[in-house]
């Protein structure tokens, strides 16, 4: 520690993280830190495949003929399930690597869609955690993400079609930051509730997600309506200059907002882990009364945060708009708003590790499209497996007990959050 | 000396400041002009407002309809707002300034309507009977909260339990052809979630507000798997008979009244019933004090030999039964059919009436009522044609629900351990 | 005869902690024993291991010569054993009544509550035992000594034989704290026998038939009263020799650093707590705020430091006035403020303590450069703190929740004392802590009032108030009912006002009265 030159910021971060060089005592778990994710999502994906199994009209079939037939008939659906799961987040392995044995440039682009495609479905989810990890951070339980995301894109979309006549550099930008300022104002809403009369951000947020749905809906089918759309709830297309381009040719969807929440996701560590908001915001979200005792202001903090929150969500609905979709409808969402819960928790409510489990996830999602297409399993199945994850993660000590894990010596990160008692 | 047992009385705040009574004031005042510049002076003179007494399709407790002249009535209205509030600023009236102001709400609503069937005529009473079947998933709901929270447990996952519910209770009830074994389908869906619940928030001590999250998580996805894989495909998995209206013999002869209260179906008997039940058992048994006991401060319950754990656990499961009786009540008593995500946020809307009506049955049942006619002038609304789009009319819940918990929260008095895992040490 | 209670060779271990050492203890009936340790020895967990709370690793308990196995409270009753607990376990939601027959429900058929039957019965034993109550009241509203008496209904109702009292005069004024020992003699003459655990060598003296005094998880040693001296208990209880007065030199007052004119606050249910309150503190003094727990000091400390808006008056600090001021414009004028609930407000515990270090100033140069922390500089000036104010912990980046009780408060003390401050609000500096971290802040606040500091001090612990301050105002019921200089004053007069008693005529100070030490 004499070392002056070290990194304060990450030492205290990992101390933060509970990181610590376990005492003599303990064995370090197997994989550390990420041990319980994982193992929370290998479990998860078994239990997705016992309920394939057990929903399938044909493994019943088979188990009347004989059980060893009943055995092979499920091994084999939840087989052809996971295979397309996997061929579809990932792509088909031998076209791959024979693609990149070749010298087609668009085979090769073909091979790795998949993967690709993967990317562009964990882009929304990197937006939408952020959003929820920034708030759990915070001391806030921000289940409004969906709706700030839909007004995120409201807006995101309505400067993307009305303006016209702009450089894309600027109508872009311009764009997605009218996104970002929707979600924040959606966010806003409800972390004034909070910070001004107590109102909790958690019932006040699912609130404005009803609001922001009917309000949408209202918008799509009235004032931003598509010419000509005959009264479908869509909104006209935008123009190519606030379009967020793509890399590749169509179908290729892999577009540059990819990187753009990466670098959000960056700066989100950078504001938490090395600045005075960060710590402000951290102070407030740990331990209210503290920092009110140490001249916070937590009205500020919570305005702030939620806020912050808001923006992020806003932006996840922007990049989908403004990069995929190119217009936007009711269906906008799959849910990101509730699977972000699950991302923020996973990811430790960590800006690295909502990344990473924005990735697994959207990959997840993009399988789970062709499984559907292939073996006729509903896509919600993610929702159901998302659940059981989220259920795992937070409670660790289910999964230590089924592996045998030994309970780390300190406790695991918690997260604060308060009653309906309000603010402290 | 310090021997006497004296209570500490306190002078209150109200008897020293008036910033709470002006601002009351000033709101009633508010409203009153509102009512004048937006409604009275957008009507005609010589306009009638009808409202229809007696709801749609009944023949017993008939009463004859209601005429008003528009202008008059909404000028009356405006008056009483006005003189309440002018009176409130300068004079006050103490401890009926709640009383008042619901006065002057209920200007407002009542002139609203008016204002909007001005020239037209509107069925009350149906829309009374109708508040009255749309209270039920929230007043259950809120009741379903009561519980769990009285116990020390957060239960947000009301809204899960009661998607669940409805499914399995119409999956059931098409089966069997049988309402009551759908409602008990439904019941024990809901209890099973209840329990991971229970073991979640209480053995491994999750955040309860997480533990809530992933169960509705979980109901939302598998509700809608099942929905696609089955459902939607095999018309007879999601047909069931459902629970038709019994009129309560006498009772539901009296004008008005008997239509809108004693001619319902069974769920909404059974709301009054567990408002009675759950009123007396918190209040007046040994099973009550214990509960309360257990969610305000449980290590003094553990000390005079209370099982905690085990109280919690009840508390939960007991909460699980009433929201599943909820949830049954979209399919059986409702819609008549599953349809994804119909719930459509009744549970959370059930937990602000629960803080509402400060953790109290009675209070539960009120503001469930409030809701539940907030949600019929939003139906009633759209069918009158009228020039508010129906998206803002169904937006009204859930805006008042936010004006609620802004103005309500805070003053209620929340179980004091509510959402602390307990640990035995 | 046989003791009615015996434990023999208890043992507790708790991770890294050896709570209890082998303890053998014996109870006789009739008799008052008192378990004299301080902060932290291991008494708590002795009672908490006989009341079923927790589970002993080795010994064995017996009752009326017989062994017995307590695995819970309701075990603990059982067998006859009742335990008034330092935290009151009350629900101020409840009535007396709910309260005392809770988990003993008097009842009807059908399991309906007999509230009346219930209220009977405590009327009943309140007669018997003169301990006045009424039933129907409800605990948030009863002052705490009347909370008290609740507490030994609760097991008189339950017909409880031992009676183990823990820390039971923590709460109360010095009346109350006589009224409380008489009912306790009372109850030893009716056959019941009671084990009554403290740091407060004068109540031992005062009331207990016997002591066994408890050092660091062990027994170390028996007596009575009668054999026995304060120093040499004080001695036994510590390990050492204490000295057991601060050095102290006659008090310098400045200028004016503080002042509260007619200050009105009100708790978060509407009630006025604090009540048309002034009061002046001059520089290089301390001033005593001496009170039972709960009579508005909370609320008149939120208000000067800035945490809690006040109806009207007017606070002015260092010649300013701070009556709107947030809590960071009134740290950044040059005032300090030691929490009373430093878990709660001074800390955030799971931040490491180079972090806890910072709380109030991070923002500020040389910690922040714009919106940039400059963790290189926070953990220096961490380190050089942990080093100056002795703070035992493994590094700077531990996590403060981590730390004992005492380095917490240090941790505190730090943070608040290293500025430059020309005012300082200390509320109960030293709950909770051992003798070594008390003799320590003790010296660190007299320091600081020597430096020419101005400091506030609130504690409900009388002999803190009388040892320290150079002033004593008195609070009761949001009023100061008193200030007065701490110069020959007994205290029995300052008992008395804290008890809400204004003697009618002016008290005769007695030059030669000592003023009693802190144990």
């Amino acid at each position: 520690m004499s070392e002056e030159k070290k990194d304060l910021g990450q030492e205290i971060l990992k101390e933060i993280n509970q990181d610590q060089t376990p005492t003599e005592h303990v064995r370090k778990p197997f994989l550390g830190k990420a041990a319980i994710p994982l193992l929370a999502i290998v479990t998860g994906l078994i239990i997705g495949a016992l309920l394939i199994a057990i929903t399938s009209q044909s493994v019943y079939a088979a188990f009347g003929e004989s059980i060893g037939k009943g055995f092979s008939t499920a091994f084999s659906e939840i087989g052809t399930a996971y295979k397309a799961l996997f061929t579809g987040a990932i792509g088909d392995p031998v076209r791959m690597i024979n693609a990149l044995g070749g010298d087609d440039a668009k085979e090769l682009r073909q091979a790795f869609n998949p993967f690709l495609e993967s990317l562009v479905q964990s882009t929304p989810y990197i937006f939408a955690g952020l959003a929820v990890a920034l708030g759990f951070r915070s001391g806030l339980f921000n289940i409004g993400v969906e709706g700030q995301l839909f007004i995120g894109a409201a807006c995101a979309t309505f400067v993307g079609y009305s303006i016209t006549g702009l450089p894309a550099w600027i109508h872009m930008p311009l764009a997605f930051l009218a996104g970002a300022l929707g979600g924040a104002l959606w966010g806003f809403v409800p972390g004034f509730l909070k910070a001004k009369t107590g109102g909790h951000e958690v019932i006040n947020t699912i609130m404005m997600n009803w609001i922001a749905f009917r309000l949408t809906e209202w918008l799509l089918s009235g004032p931003m309506t598509r010419p000509g759309s005959g009264g479908m709830p869509i909104s006209p297309i935008i123009q190519k200059t606030a379009e967020i381009p793509q890399f590749f040719p169509s179908p290729i969807r892999f577009h540059l907002g990819f990187f753009m929440a990466l670098a959000v996701a960056y700066l989100i560590w950078w504001l938490l882990f090395k600045t005075t908001w960060g710590l402000n915001l951290r102070t407030v979200g740990t331990n209210p009364r503290a920092a009110r005792y140490a001249g916070l202001s937590t009205t500020k903090s919570i305005i702030l945060a939620m806020s912050l929150s808001g923006a992020l969500a806003g932006m996840a609905g922007a990049v989908q708009v403004l990069a995929v979709n190119r217009s936007m409808a009711l269906g906008l969402s799959s849910g990101y708003g509730f699977d972000s819960i699950a991302l923020a928790l996973i990811g430790n409510t960590h800006p690295a590790g909502v990344v990473l489990a924005s990735i697994l996830f959207g990959t997840l999602r993009n399988g789970a499209t062709r499984m559907m297409v292939v073996s006729s399993i509903p896509i919600d199945i993610v929702d159901v497996v998302q659940a059981i994850i989220l259920m795992f993660v937070a409670a660790p000590a289910i999964i230590r007990s089924i592996y045998h894990l030994r309970k780390p010596k300190q406790e695991e990160q918690q997260i604060f959050l308060s009653g309906w008692g309000g603010q402290s | 000396m310090t021997t006497d047992s004296r209570v500490i009385e306190h002078k209150r705040v109200a008897e020293i400041s008036s910033t709470r009574k002006i601002i009351m004031g000033i709101v009633e005042i508010l409203i009153g002009l509102l009512i004048y510049f937006a409604f009275t002076a957008t009507t005609a003179a010589e306009v009638l407002t009808k409202f229809v007494m007696t709801p749609g399709g009944i023949d017993q407790g008939i009463m004859a309809d209601w005429i008003l002249p528009s202008k008059v009535t909404l000028t009356i209205l405006a008056v009483i707002s006005l003189v309440i509030g002018v009176y409130q600023v300068i004079k006050g009236f103490g401890k009926w300034t709640n009383l008042m102001v619901g006065i002057s709400a209920l200007s407002l609503i009542f002139g609203f309507l008016v204002w909007q069937a001005a020239g037209k005529q509107l069925n009350l009473a149906g829309m009374l009977s109708s508040a009255v079947l749309l209270a039920v998933p929230i007043t259950l709901g809120a009741f379903s909260g009561i519980l769990a929270e009285r116990s020390g447990i957060i239960n947000i996952s009301i809204e899960g339990m009661m998607l669940m519910a409805s499914m399995v209770a119409a999956i059931v009830g098409s089966v069997t052809k049988n309402p009551w074994l759908g409602l008990l389908g439904g019941i024990l869906s809901s209890i099973l979630l209840a329990v991971i619940l229970g073991v979640l928030s209480i053995k491994y001590k999750v955040n309860q507000v997480i533990s809530g999250t992933v169960i509705n998580i979980f109901s939302a996805g598998m509700t809608a798997f099942i929905s696609q894989k089955f459902l939607q495909h095999i018309q007879g998995l999601n047909n069931p008979k459902m629970f038709t209206r019994v009129p309560l013999p006498g009772l539901a002869d009296i004008p008005l009244l008997g239509p809108i209260l004693f001619n319902q179906n069974i769920f909404v008997y059974l709301m009054f019933l567990i408002l009675i039940i759950l009123q007396v058992a918190l209040f007046q048994t040994r099973w009550g004090l214990r509960l309360r006991s257990v969610g305000e401060h449980p290590k003094a319950a553990d000390t005079l030999g209370i099982n905690v754990i085990r109280t919690r656990y009840m508390g939960v499961i007991l909460s699980g039964l009433v929201a599943g009786i909820a949830g049954a009540f979209f399919t059986l008593g409702s819609v008549g059919r599953f349809d994804e995500g119909m719930t459509a946020g009744k549970g959370f809307i059930g937990l602000a009436a629960m803080i509402f009506g400060n953790w109290m049955p009675i209070g539960a049942i009120g503001a469930g009522l409030l809701f539940g006619f907030a949600d019929a002038i939003g139906s009633k609304l759209s069918l009158l044609g009228s020039a508010i789009p129906p998206q803002f009319m169904a937006m009204a819940p859930y805006l008042i629900t936010m004006i609620v918990l802004a103005g309500f929260i805070g003053k209620g008095q929340a179980p004091a351990a509510e959402g602390e895992p307990y640990e035995k040490e | 005869m046989t003791p009615i209670l015996e434990l023999k060779g208890i043992t507790k271990r708790f991770p890294g902690v050896l709570a209890n050492d082998h303890i053998d203890l014996s109870l006789n009936k009739g008799e008052i024993l008192a378990l004299l340790g301080e902060n932290g020895a291991g008494k708590s967990t002795l009672m908490n291991i006989l009341y079923g709370l927790y589970q002993p690793d080795e010994g064995e308990i017996l009752v009326n010569g017989e062994k017995v196995t307590i695995n819970s409270p309701t075990d603990a009753i059982n067998q006859g054993i009742g335990m008034v607990h330092q935290h009151f376990m009350l629900i101020p939601v409840f009535t007396v009544t709910e309260n005392v027959m809770l988990g003993n429900e008097a009842v009807k058929k059908a399991g309906f509550l007999d509230r009346k039957k219930a209220g009977d019965r405590i009327l009943e034993i309140s007669n018997h035992y003169n301990l006045k109550v009424n039933p129907d009241d409800y605990i948030r509203d009863l002052p705490v000594g009347v909370q008290q008496r609740v507490e030994i209904i609760k097991l008189l109702y339950r017909e409880a034989e031992i009676l183990i009292f823990d820390e039971p005069t923590a709460v109360l004024t010095p009346q109350e704290a006589d009224e409380l020992f008489k009912i306790m003699r009372s109850l030893v003459e009716q056959g019941k026998s009671i084990i009554f655990i403290t740091h407060k060598l004068r109540e031992v003296m005062d009331i207990a038939d016997r002591v066994m005094v408890i050092r660091r998880g062990a027994m170390v040693g028996e007596t009575t009263p009668a054999q026995a001296d304060k120093q040499s208990l004080a001695a036994m209880m510590v390990g050492r020799a204490v000295n057991l007065e601060v050095d102290r030199t006659e008090s310098t007052p400045g200028e004016l650093v503080c002042s509260v004119e007619n200050l009105t606050v009100a708790d978060k249910f509407q009630n006025i707590v604090v009540d048309d309150i002034s009061l002046e503190v001059y520089s290089g003094e301390i001033v005593g705020i001496a009170g039972v727990q709960g009579n508005g000091q909370t609320e008149l400390v939120n208000a000067i430091t800035g945490l809690q808006k006040s109806l009207s008056g007017k606070v002015t600090l260092l010649g300013e006035d701070v009556t709107k001021s947030s809590p960071r414009q009134i740290t950044e004028l040059g005032s300090a403020h030691v929490p009373e609930d430093r878990q709660a407000d001074g800390l955030v515990l799971p931040f490491p303590v180079a972090e806890n270090l910072v709380l109030c100033t991070y923002y500020k140069e040389p910690f922040a450069k714009g919106v940039l922390l400059q963790y290189p500089v926070i953990l220096k000036n961490a380190e050089k703190l942990i080093e100056d104010f002795d703070i035992r912990t493994p590094n700077a980046f531990t996590p403060v929740g981590s730390l004992s009780g005492g380095n917490q408060q240090k941790v505190i003390i730090a943070r608040e004392l290293s500025r430059p401050i020309k005012f300082l609000v200390a509320s109960q500096p030293t709950r909770g802590l051992d003798v070594g971290s008390i003799e320590y802040i003790h010296k660190r606040i007299v320091q600081k009032r020597d430096e020419g500091c101005g400091v506030l001090l609130v504690s409900p612990e009388l002999d803190e108030i009388m040892e320290l301050s150079d002033r004593i105002a008195v609070m009761y019921r949001g009023k100061i009912i008193a200030v007065v200089p701490n110069k020959g004053i007994t205290k029995e007069y300052i008992g008395l006002l804290m008890a809400g008693v204004v003697p009618e005529e002016p008290i005769e100070f007695d030059e030669t009265a000592v003023v009693e030490a802190t144990f």
